[in-house]
């Protein structure tokens, strides 16, 4: 399993960095390389087989009834990316621990940057594409993340969400594509669709398949016309531009497309698709590059531009084209993170990256002008330098159709995008390095510490040895990289520097000359951008597109909140009504169904219509609140007596008891709040009100009605037959809630002990006083706790103790459990409260109700996790039958342990609302008890 | 006995609503409450009518109530009670911050 290791260590090392980060700033900084260092160690033994040209996959089953593995595999491909994102991520590591400033957070950066590496990581090495997606998703998420890391700019911030938006949109649009791809193969490993080149090819899906996953790979890699985050993400700290732009996140795109090369490629969709793509990118982004006047601007449309080569080599689709592809990404990696270092480098030496502002800076910096003319010489494509080697190849590939009615477009556009990428890079040494003496610079530079410049030396010698000694330096991983790519045979290359007088070698020098001529014109070639504007920049596009957006929500809003919570319900309520009354409009059966009816007998007449008349007092009579609760009261009891009556005891007792604490709970607020609701609605307002809610009563009426007429069908037979055989009690109720049904009951208690807190978060500084009078302005009696009460209240905790429990351990079998039970320990401890005062309860009871929820929760989920050391499901339970002495038979299920931690839960839940409602008044003469009840 | 049930899920919901749409706190309180005793009780008659039949097994006996919405309805009376909780203190909160109850929080004129 060591290739998981590889993959996830980068994961729980963005952990640990993060703690370790409390310990001091560069012990992060340190911890990161550490864990790079163990990931590439992990790497290693297993390079020797990938070399061989063994492919190396490890699984652990996932999801086995969708044939869904975590599975990661190594081939060459694979191995090459692994070799970049390590590899570089540590000089990165290394480079950023001296670009952030004392005032930067280090932990939090090396965090994300060890989230953003095994994301990368578990791109490059998924075998399974759902899962590829998943940390290609990861690789969105952490790199907002790190291009936002400088909260406090808004440039920052917004440039962030922009790559979040476009590259999140394409990773959708590739789910898709994913999904697609995984119906046309049958299989969603690799090792399978890459064997299925031919079925996938010749399906019908093929083409919107194709299309949703180059979604995916353009707006990773940044392809016109998605391009335009690319720049905006250039808000981010440079060792994450460098880190990002030149290996990695943009680099998932094209690697998608070499991944899923010999699955795709071979069509004309493909060719026309990918190629006029990387085309249009490639040129546009090479031109727009050398107007660019901040220095990471230039290198950001550069970095599109190439990303845009690399995309038109796979395009083309010979696998000579696909192997130029894989060594130009060796290459772009290598330079362009070294022009990105070196960029942070002037950056962070002279205060600005503007190119109107810089010049003259060799006199100041010669050894990074050195490294950056390396670099600068590579991106060029100057002989020599690595970068010569691919775009020579590159040139040599545009020629194939060459004798095709428009084929020569392709190596002109080639050679065109060529001299725009020599003259940006040479406006880039020649602007900033030379050019006079600095005019007006924020700082004066000084050549940065030693190790900040080591990544740029290494990189920079890399960018010579490939250039140089191809055959001895990249030969091998370029082989195999590229033999993983192809699945098959390599096309005969040829690595060298010199190839004889061809077209690709005139190509070439048609682009150093053509090059320097655009750059010595530059200053009339600025002057005509000048005019043309910013008009080429989708990012207006964009930010229209975004603006509109946020201008349709805003109206939206405002059309539909009018500010009053009343006529906003009532349009609801309306609505609701027409719905409802629309369903009623179809089909021809009548109202009443056919099935037999129950006959209505005296005493269900009678509590019917006291419940009834209760319930329209209680409307009319609202105004005075304390008569309202009390006919409130009266209608929850008729509530309980209906439970009864329609054989469902357990509801009965929970309503009961609930409907104690709902009105003791009113009465405290109603204390606090005014005793009366003034009359403050017209007549038309109350009309109006009166018709819908009779409307919608009249509607649920009839609703229940044609229900309750029609028979139905139910699954409650399973639950009736397995209530004893499987949860080991006869009251099945009892055994759906802790047993069948226990992960909603887990859930339920859970809102119940948030909800409890929320209450006491919001009565946390609450002080009110009541009114000393009651509505009919007579004064409330100054006895505070009666003293037949006091005494009644106490007789009855013991026995009122006794019967919950005796719910609480019978409830499996016979109507009672958890619920109930805790709530009659609640309402007998809070008529404690009511009866003789806070203080004394207070002095008898010092519990602390958060403990008490927070233990009632735990023993739940523990009884949960207890089946996992058996083996089983979570929350599975277990009885047996024990014989007790005295009591007789008594059976045990793990059942019970559960329903004491639902009791738990509804006693601290319940008694931290109440007390604490009652305690919020008077609250000085309180305050030492208020700190032993939390 | 079923006519008896609809109307009176169809009266609590009735008053339910009229109270819901008043003007105070207070009442909107009682006026959820009593939109939860009406949802309760619709969810309770989805299993249909039945009497003296209470799902808890026992010998000799085969017919029993549907146990399924009694479960359903039981964890719903306790929600519905913390829910009834949270927004009458939410409302404590709100009159003592904004200085009155109303549901805008301010008097109309």
């Amino acid at each position: 399993m060591t290739l998981f290791l590889v993959a996830l260590t980068p994961f729980f090392g963005s952990i640990f960095v993060a703690c370790v980060s409390r310990l001091g700033r560069l012990h992060a900084a340190w911890m990161a390389g550490v864990v790079t260092f163990i990931a590439l160690s992990c790497l290693f033994p297993l390079m020797l087989d990938t070399f061989a040209g063994h492919t190396l996959v490890q699984r652990l089953s996932w999801i086995p009834r969708l044939g869904l593995d975590i599975a990661f595999r190594l081939d060459g491909l694979g191995l090459l990316f692994a070799l970049l994102i390590l590899g570089i991520g540590l000089l990165i590591i290394l480079y950023a621990r001296y670009y952030l400033s004392e005032r930067d957070d280090m932990g939090r950066f090396y965090a994300y940057l060890l989230l953003f590496m095994g994301s990368m990581l578990g791109v490059a090495l998924s075998e399974n594409i759902i899962q590829l997606l998943i940390f290609w998703e990861l690789t969105s998420l952490s790199s907002f993340l790190l291009i936002s890391y400088w909260q406090h700019r808004h440039e920052s911030r917004s440039g962030a969400r922009m790559a979040l938006a476009v590259t999140g949109g394409g990773g959708l649009a590739l789910l898709g594509g994913f999904l697609l791809l995984g119906d046309i193969v049958g299989s969603y490993d690799l090792s399978v669709i890459l064997e299925s080149g031919d079925i996938i090819r010749a399906h019908p899906l093929y083409l919107p398949m194709l299309i949703l996953v180059l979604l995916g790979a353009f707006t990773k890699s940044a392809q016109f016309p998605f391009h335009f985050w690319l720049p905006n993400a250039m808000a981010a700290p440079t060792p994450v531009s460098a880190y990002l732009h030149s290996a990695t996140m943009v680099k998932a795109g094209v690697f998608l497309l070499a991944r899923l090369f010999p699955a795709l490629s071979g069509t004309p969709e493909w060719f026309w698709l990918v190629s006029m793509t990387g085309l249009t990118t490639l040129l546009v982004a090479a031109y727009i590059a050398f107007f660019k006047h901040d220095l990471k601007g230039l290198l950001a449309y550069s970095t599109i531009s190439h990303l845009g080569l690399i995309t038109l080599l796979f395009g083309i689709g010979t696998p000579l084209a696909a192997v130029a592809g894989v060594f130009h990404i060796i290459n772009h990696a290598i330079f362009k993170a070294s022009l990105f270092m070196a960029a942070g480098i002037i950056d962070h030496e002279t205060g600005t990256r503007d190119m109107r502002r810089l010049s003259g800076l060799w006199n100041f910096l010669p050894h990074t002008t050195l490294l950056a003319m390396v670099a600068a010489a590579s991106m060029a494509g100057v002989p020599l330098f690595n970068g010569f080697l691919s775009k020579e190849m590159f040139f040599a590939e545009t020629l194939h159709d060459i004798n095709l009615p428009w084929g020569w477009l392709l190596p002109v556009a080639a050679t065109l995008a060529g001299v725009f990428a020599v003259a940006y890079s040479l406006r880039f040494i020649h602007t900033v390095f030379f050019n006079g003496a600095p005019v007006d610079l924020p700082k004066t530079p000084h050549e940065p510490p030693r190790w900040m410049k080591v990544p740029v030396e290494v990189l920079v010698a890399l960018c010579l040895l490939v250039g140089i000694f191809p055959a001895f330096t990249v030969e091998a991983i370029l082989v195999v990289a590229a033999t993983g790519l192809l699945q098959g045979p390599l096309p005969e290359h040829n690595l060298a520097i010199w190839h004889g007088f061809n077209p690709a070698l005139l190509m070439s020098v048609i682009a150093l000359v053509g090059g320097v001529l655009v750059y010595l014109s530059r200053r009339h070639l600025f002057a005509v951008h000048e005019r043309l504007g910013e008009r080429l920049e989708f990012k207006v596009l964009y930010q229209d597109l975004l603006e509109g957006l946020f201008k349709f929500a805003k109206g939206a809003t405002h059309f539909l909140d009018t500010r009053s919570l009343q006529r906003m319900l009532f349009i609801f309520i309306l609505f609701i009504l027409m719905l409802g009354t629309m369903g009623f409009q179809y089909g021809t059966a009548s109202l009443t169904g056919d099935r037999m009816l129950l006959p209505i007998d005296g005493v269900s007449l009678l509590i019917a219509l006291i419940l009834m008349i209760a319930a329209i007092g209680t409307v009319i009579l609202h105004h005075q609140r304390l008569v309202a609760l009390i006919l409130l009261g009266t209608v929850g009891l008729g509530v309980a007596l209906i439970f009864i009556k329609f054989s469902a005891p357990d509801l009965a007792l929970t309503q009961l008891s609930v409907e104690v604490v709902t009105v003791v709970l009113m009465l405290l607020a109603l204390y606090l709040l005014p005793q009366r609701s003034p009359s403050e609605s017209s007549l038309f307002l109350r009309s109006r009100d009166w018709v819908v809610a009779i409307a919608a009563g009249g509607g649920v009426t009839m609703l229940v009605w044609a229900i309750l007429t029609r028979p139905y069908e139910s699954i409650a037979d399973y639950f009736i037959t397995h209530s004893v055989p499987g949860g080991g009690g006869t009251n099945v109720v009892n055994v759906i809630l802790v047993d069948f049904r226990g992960y909603d009951t887990l859930g339920e208690i859970t809102v119940l002990a948030l909800a409890g807190l929320g209450i006491y978060a919001m009565l946390e500084h609450l002080k009110l006083s009541g009114s000393s009078h009651d509505s009919q302005n007579r004064p409330w009696d100054q006895d505070m706790h009666p003293l037949i009460m006091a005494s009644f209240a106490r007789l009855l905790l013991p026995l009122a103790l006794l019967v919950s429990i005796f719910i609480l351990l019978r409830g499996h079998n016979l109507p009672g459990g958890g619920f109930i039970a805790g709530l009659i320990t609640a309402v007998a401890l809070v008529m404690q409260y009511l009866a003789n005062g806070t203080t004394w309860t207070q002095a008898r009871l010092p519990t602390n109700m958060h403990v008490v929820i927070g233990s009632g929760l735990l023993i739940a989920l523990m009884t949960g996790l207890a089946s996992w050391i058996f083996d089983h499901p979570f929350l599975t339970s277990t009885f047996g039958h024990l014989d007790w002495p005295v009591i007789g038979e008594f059976e045990l299920a793990s059942a019970i342990a559960f329903d004491l931690g639902v009791y738990l839960v509804v006693v601290g839940a319940t008694l931290l609302i109440l007390v604490y409602l009652g305690m919020v008044h008077r609250q000085s003469h309180w305050a030492h008890v208020r700190k032993r009840i939390r | 006995m079923e006519a008896l049930i609809s109307l009176i899920i169809g009266v609590l919901t009735t008053c339910g609503i009229y109270l819901t749409l008043r003007g105070r706190t207070f009442p909107v309180v009682l006026g959820l409450t009593f939109l939860s005793y009406a949802v309760n009780l619709f969810l309770l008659v989805m299993g249909r009518l039945t009497i003296a039949r209470p799902p808890v097994i026992t010998p000799g006996m085969t017919e029993y109530a549907d146990p399924l919405p009694q479960a359903l309805v039981l964890t719903a009376i306790v929600i519905s009670f913390a829910m009834t909780a949270f927004v009458i203190v939410l409302s404590l909160k709100a009159h003592l911050e904004l200085g009155n109850d109303h549901v805008d929080g301010k008097h109309k004129p």
